[in-house]
């Protein structure tokens, strides 16, 4: 019987794999999504079936209790809430960790408590992870839904804390191996992680959370695989290690994204550069022209190729929809609509593609940084929905200011660009964009779903 | 060091670099639903949950068990849900 288990959790395992391989083309990823599905169905009813499991009643609990909060919540989400969504599973992914883990250390205590070094410090790794994965995913949670503060928070010897919280736990660590059936040391660790989590998160700014919501993703993972390894069993350390490999990427590529280091970011970086610098970068100042409905409308109607830029305002203003009325709008008089995609934009990598698709805009008319950048000098209108800093010019030339170095999309190479914006306010680096006084822009004011559908309207009668 | 743990570490390093050259071809406009598919896959602690929560004697083990399974099924059906109802929306016209 338990090499058919270990059997089934081979195919599991593959079927991950496959699952992940799939996703690597829109049309194909639904499936591979519903072969992940079946992996993961196969594991739990082969595990039910599992010659420890004896009684019942809990696990049906279990699985019906969280099997109904799971399906309200994936079917009540909001698109423009998806940031907090993936956050909240991360959580849940990381308690079940710690959960798991100290499940099974009292499992051993009433068993005799015979430990081995090996299952000692396995069980403190995925207490640790765990831990640390689910009270971050909750304060990054928070952030993103406006309960905690999406400032920057810092205070005095904050690096000093975090590094003594470490050596606690490694303290508690080595304890645990001494004294293996003292419980105490144990729930200490448990503790100290649980706090660590919220001091790592909190000091990350709100538009760095795609930063912090993918690295609580690897984490989630890496926690799967510390609990594979408490459990001897090698299908939950390669589920874990897929997802772990996976939010480390997409760390990486949010970090290059902003041309910062990981630590920067984790550290609550820009608004330390926007405070020793004052203004932030050169200051600049000119003459800003502004445009209504009807002349904007005008200038879209004579162009042919038209870009549109969104950004973290886009979502905020729920404006996709009117996003989309507008590419179909100037697609009835044949002009060509692209959408240009900033790593960056939004709270987590790849909201502004959901939201786009929500809006039943085609994903093949939405290019990423390196595939479009290239092609601004040919557009006409460049047309910015709240976006602020990635497309401000100065981070290709000027040295001085916070977002030097930042990957930028080119938009002021566009023949005219059209920057849709609530107000002349800062962006979240805190610095003032010199697009909005170049000769080629227009600031077209007002909420982006307002403005929008004026817009549109206007447009439709020319 | 036991045997043991030392092909269990194996088998880690290697599914990370599986990892690696998988997630590289996703493409940006699904990262999004890579992190909430990838995030559901990550409730795979649901199966040492189940264990948990199944021994015959009801012990400390028995609650944080159950508790692990309601985490970890939130996580697998919410993630799992949520990612098919995101890519339903990636329509090419």
């Amino acid at each position: 019987m338990q090499i058919i288990s270990y059997l089934v959790y081979l195919v599991s395992s593959v079927l991950f794999i496959f699952g992940i391989k799939k996703l690597s083309s829109p049309k194909t990823a639904r499936q591979g999504n519903a072969l992940a599905s079946i992996g993961m169905l196969l594991a739990i009813i082969v595990t039910l079936f599992d010659q420890h499991v004896l009684t019942y009643q809990y696990i049906i609990i279990g699985l019906v209790v969280g099997g109904l909060i799971g399906t309200l919540m994936a079917t009540k989400v909001q698109m423009t809430g998806m940031p907090q969504m993936v956050g909240v599973l991360n959580g849940f992914g990381g308690g079940a960790s710690t959960l798991v883990a100290l499940s099974e250390y009292y499992r051993i205590i009433n068993t005799g408590g015979l430990f081995t070094v090996d299952t000692l410090i396995t069980i403190v790794l995925s207490i640790l992870i765990g831990s640390v994965t689910f009270t971050g995913s909750f304060i990054a949670f928070g952030k993103l839904q406006g309960f905690v503060t999406g400032k920057v928070v810092k205070y005095p010897g904050q690096n000093a804390i975090n590094v003594l919280l470490i050596l606690a736990i490694i303290a508690g660590g080595v304890m645990i191996v001494m004294y293996p059936l003292n419980t105490d040391f144990l729930l200490a660790i448990v503790g100290i992680s649980l706090v660590l989590g919220v001091l790592v998160v909190l000091p990350i700014g709100g538009a760095d959370m795609p930063v912090a919501v993918s690295l609580l993703n690897s984490y989630s993972g890496i926690a799967a695989s510390a609990t594979g390894f408490v459990l001897s069993n090698n299908m939950l350390i390669i589920a874990g290690a897929l997802v772990g490999a996976s939010g480390i990427i997409l760390t990486l590529i949010m970090c290059r994204g902003m041309n910062r280091s990981l630590m920067n970011v984790l550290l609550g970086g820009w608004e330390d550069a926007g405070a020793t610098t004052g203004t932030g970068g050169s200051e600049v100042k000119g003459q800003v022209k502004s445009v209504d409905p009807e002349e904007a409308a005008m200038i879209f109607d004579s162009a042919q190729n038209v870009v549109i830029v969104p950004g973290y305002g886009m979502a905020v203003a729920q404006a996709q929809h009117a996003v989309r009325d507008l590419t179909n709008a100037l697609e009835a008089k044949n002009i060509n609509v692209r959408f240009a995609i900033h790593p960056v934009a939004g709270r987590m990598p790849g909201h502004m593609n959901v939201l786009l698709a929500e809006a039943q805009v085609s994903y093949d008319k939405l290019f990423a940084l390196e595939d479009i950048n290239d092609d601004f000098n040919n557009v006409d209108v460049a047309f910015i929905v709240g976006a602020n800093d990635v497309v401000n010019p100065a981070a290709r030339h000027d040295q001085s200011s916070p977002i030097y170095g930042m990957p930028i999309l080119n938009v002021d190479y566009a023949k005219t660009v059209i920057m849709n914006k609530r107000s002349m306010n800062v962006g979240y680096a805190g610095i003032s964009n010199e697009l909005f006084f170049y000769p080629n822009t227009l600031m077209y004011f007002g909420d982006a779903k307002d403005a929008i559908t004026k817009l549109v309207n206007e447009i439709k009668e020319l | 060091m036991e045997l043991d743990l030392l092909m269990q570490i194996y088998v880690f390093v290697l599914a990370v670099f599986v990892g690696f050259e998988l997630i590289t071809k996703v493409p940006p406009t699904l990262h999004t639903p890579l992190m909430s598919g990838s995030n559901a896959i990550s409730g795979i602690t649901i199966v040492g949950a189940i264990l948990s929560a199944g021994l015959e004697e009801f012990t400390i083990s028995t609650i944080l068990g159950l508790s692990a399974i309601i985490f970890a099924t939130i996580n697998v059906v919410g993630g799992f849900m949520v990612t098919d109802r995101m890519l339903k929306m990636f329509k090419k016209k």
